[in-house]
């Protein structure tokens, strides 16, 4: 069916935004043929965001894992930061291929608002980027890039001031805006075509990253994980991977503290499907469909919902998912940080973390590739006061 | 032809279609609005399920559904209220986002709405395509589905979202979410015109809609105006907010 993952996905909107779905769908579709297109989004990935990004053969983490051979995607050295920038250029691109002239985003950990505030600067575009104040304060840093970028930063007070809540705010300015408006999402929810559009701009990530694994290693990884909050680097990193049915692949959701607390982000671990931003797919909500809140002590991960792809990946269990706690992510953070000379967003720290205990399983030798999807300057207030 | 059809459609003058949520500021006080409301005299009331996270709607309705959330409001409870108010007489449509219905389970939802005689259902997220099966069960139970035009609707799309409404079509009168504004936008006569060679149903205009100006309007050009973040605002000021609702009466005529 258009725009389902098995029985996921759909477009759950206010009538106003389907003609503008609809535009975006079509205009997706004739960029992506368009060879024209393709060079030129070839051209600002190189020479902007700095790619092909390299694979480390992170050594030191792999001997403290027991002797395994632990390789980290670095989408931390993109230009911003983090592998937000990969879809930032690819959709404003699109924005000006369709005229708009104003784009919005919603941002959580600020990463992909700083992406979104650096491309608008880059190409001109008037830029608005929705951030709760409870975000604001602990990614106050991402604030202040953004604001010297040109972006204007609303802040959101409703709900868990989180990015749930800059995300339904970001949808009501579309809703308002939508005829010279584009919304650049940041992961792939929200309606069609969007988780689609999203995969199909973050999947450079594992295209390279399969490439030079069998360059430097001569057969495929064991296992490949990458964290899950609305799930964009995980299926920029999965997508390549599918249909190499012997690698395992592992979504890292976010525990908080722990899953039987009920203080976490787990929409896959610990939620069941229901509608959220456009989408059906797994999410956090009572038995009355209420979304839940959520805790993370990893802004990026905060989110009660997940991508539609990544339900049906668990649903017919080609991905396996699983939570690590805040205390985890905290550990693996700080074990990156001294051991490699690599500072770790706290999003990837929880996939760090499980590649530890994945080498554990698979004994000396274990093959595992990490999606380190982001740098961890934006964390150090939060890891400090941990 | 329904009910609520029948009770919706301008007869010489403009039809007017309340809104307020159900356990706003409480769920008492709400039943209290509902009854009181249902006694002005109006065509139709239009009863809102509180959501965490409702995409349609500005400021005012977003904090009455927090309100009514934080007291315990629940979709059995909005039912219940549906079926106190609709005992009143006044036709009973229900305004609920898709979420709910779903964690409810939408056959029980359809069931127990038509038992509670409300007339029918409003899904402000849920489009056309993504309408079954759960319109079906909805109309099983001989419950009406209203659908919603918008501004940035193509004309196929309207064809199609006409064919699948009973009761009434909504035209939702401008881009953007609920919220009162001082003028109604440029272009809604256009526009109900438009949806009106599409349907023989009546039209109702919504968002946006709160003064009795907009009633004089909207007069000869929609068969009914709905009205809500007006009226949640009075009730959440304490007002009794029949006083407005008989003002918009009178501008109806």
């Amino acid at each position: 069916m258009r725009g389902r993952f098995g029985p996921f996905g759909g477009q759950y909107v206010p009538e106003t935004l389907m003609g503008a779905l609809q535009e975006l769908e079509d205009a997706w579709h004739e960029a992506k043929a368009d060879p024209q297109f393709q060079l030129e989004l070839a051209g600002h990935r190189h020479a902007f965001v700095g790619r092909p990004t390299p694979l480390y053969a992170a050594t030191r983490l792999g001997e403290h894992f027991g002797g395994a051979h632990i390789h980290l995607k670095r989408e931390d050295l993109c230009h911003t930061g983090a592998h937000k920038l990969n879809n930032a250029v690819g959709q404003a691109l699109l924005a000006l291929r369709m005229g708009k002239t104003r784009v919005i985003a919603e941002t959580g950990a600020g990463q992909h608002g700083v992406a979104v505030a650096t491309v608008s600067a880059r190409f001109g575009l008037d830029c608005v980027v929705y951030m709760g104040t409870e975000d604001m304060r602990r990614q106050s840093m991402n604030v202040r890039r953004m604001k010297l970028l040109g972006a204007d930063v609303r802040e959101v007070e409703s709900g868990s001031k989180t990015l749930k809540d800059a995300t339904s705010e970001a949808i009501r300015d579309w809703v308002t805006n939508v005829r010279d408006t584009h919304y650049i999402i940041g992961s792939v929810v929200g309606p069609h075509p969007y988780p689609e559009l999203v995969r199909d701009l973050q999947r450079v990530i594992g295209d390279e990253a399969r490439e030079q694994y069998l360059f430097a290693d001569g057969k495929l990884p064991d296992a490949v994980v990458a964290c899950v909050g609305g799930g964009s680097n995980a299926i920029g990193m999965f997508t390549a991977f599918l249909e190499d049915k012997d690698v395992m692949l592992v979504g890292v959701e976010a525990a908080g503290a722990g899953i039987k607390s009920g203080q976490h982000a787990a929409s896959l671990v610990g939620g069941r499907p229901g509608v959220l931003h456009g989408a059906y797919s797994y999410l956090l909500q009572d038995g009355d469909g209420q979304v839940l809140p959520t805790h993370s002590i990893s802004a990026g991960l905060d989110y009660p919902g997940v991508g539609p792809e990544h339900a049906f990946l668990r649903d017919s269990e080609r991905v396996e998912y699983v939570a690590v706690t805040d205390k985890d992510a905290v550990g693996a953070f700080k074990l990156c940080t001294r051991l490699e000379g690599i500072m770790p967003a706290l999003e990837p720290s929880h996939a760090l973390h499980h590649a530890g205990v994945l080498a554990k399983q698979f004994g000396p030798g274990g093959r595992i590739l990490v999606c380190l999807s982001g740098r961890g300057d934006k964390d150090m207030d939060s890891v400090e006061s941990y | 032809m329904s009910r609520l059809e029948q009770a919706v459609r301008a007869s010489g003058e403009l039809k007017l279609i309340p809104y307020f949520m159900a356990g706003h500021p409480n769920p008492k006080k709400s039943l209290d609005v509902g009854k009181r409301l249902a006694a002005t005299g109006v065509a139709a009331l239009e009863i809102g399920v509180p959501h965490s996270d409702p995409l349609a709607d500005g400021p005012v309705i977003q904090k009455a559904g927090q309100t009514a959330l934080a007291h315990g409001m629940t979709v059995a409870a909005c039912l219940e209220l549906a079926g106190e108010v609709a005992k009143e007489g006044t036709p009973v449509v229900l305004m609920s986002y898709i979420n709910p219905i779903l964690a409810y389970d939408p056959r029980k939802f359809a069931a127990e709405a038509a038992q509670a005689g409300v007339a029918g259902v409003i899904v402000p997220d849920l489009p056309v395509e993504e309408a079954e099966p759960v319109a079906g069960w909805l109309r099983s139970a001989a419950l009406d589905t209203v659908f919603m035009v918008a501004p940035t609707t193509s004309p196929a799309r309207m064809a199609a979202i006409c064919e699948r409404s009973s009761g009434f079509v909504y035209c939702v009168t401008l881009t953007g979410i609920t919220g009162a504004r001082k003028e109604l936008p440029q272009g809604l006569k256009q526009l109900v015109g438009e949806v009106r060679k599409h349907t023989g149903l009546p039209v109702a205009a919504g968002f946006g809609i709160s003064r009795p100006d907009h009633m004089q309007t909207l007069r000869g050009v929609a068969d009914a105006a709905v009205v809500g973040s007006a009226i949640v605002a009075e009730i959440d000021a304490g007002k009794d907010p029949s006083v407005l609702v008989k003002s918009l009466l009178k501008a109806c005529r």
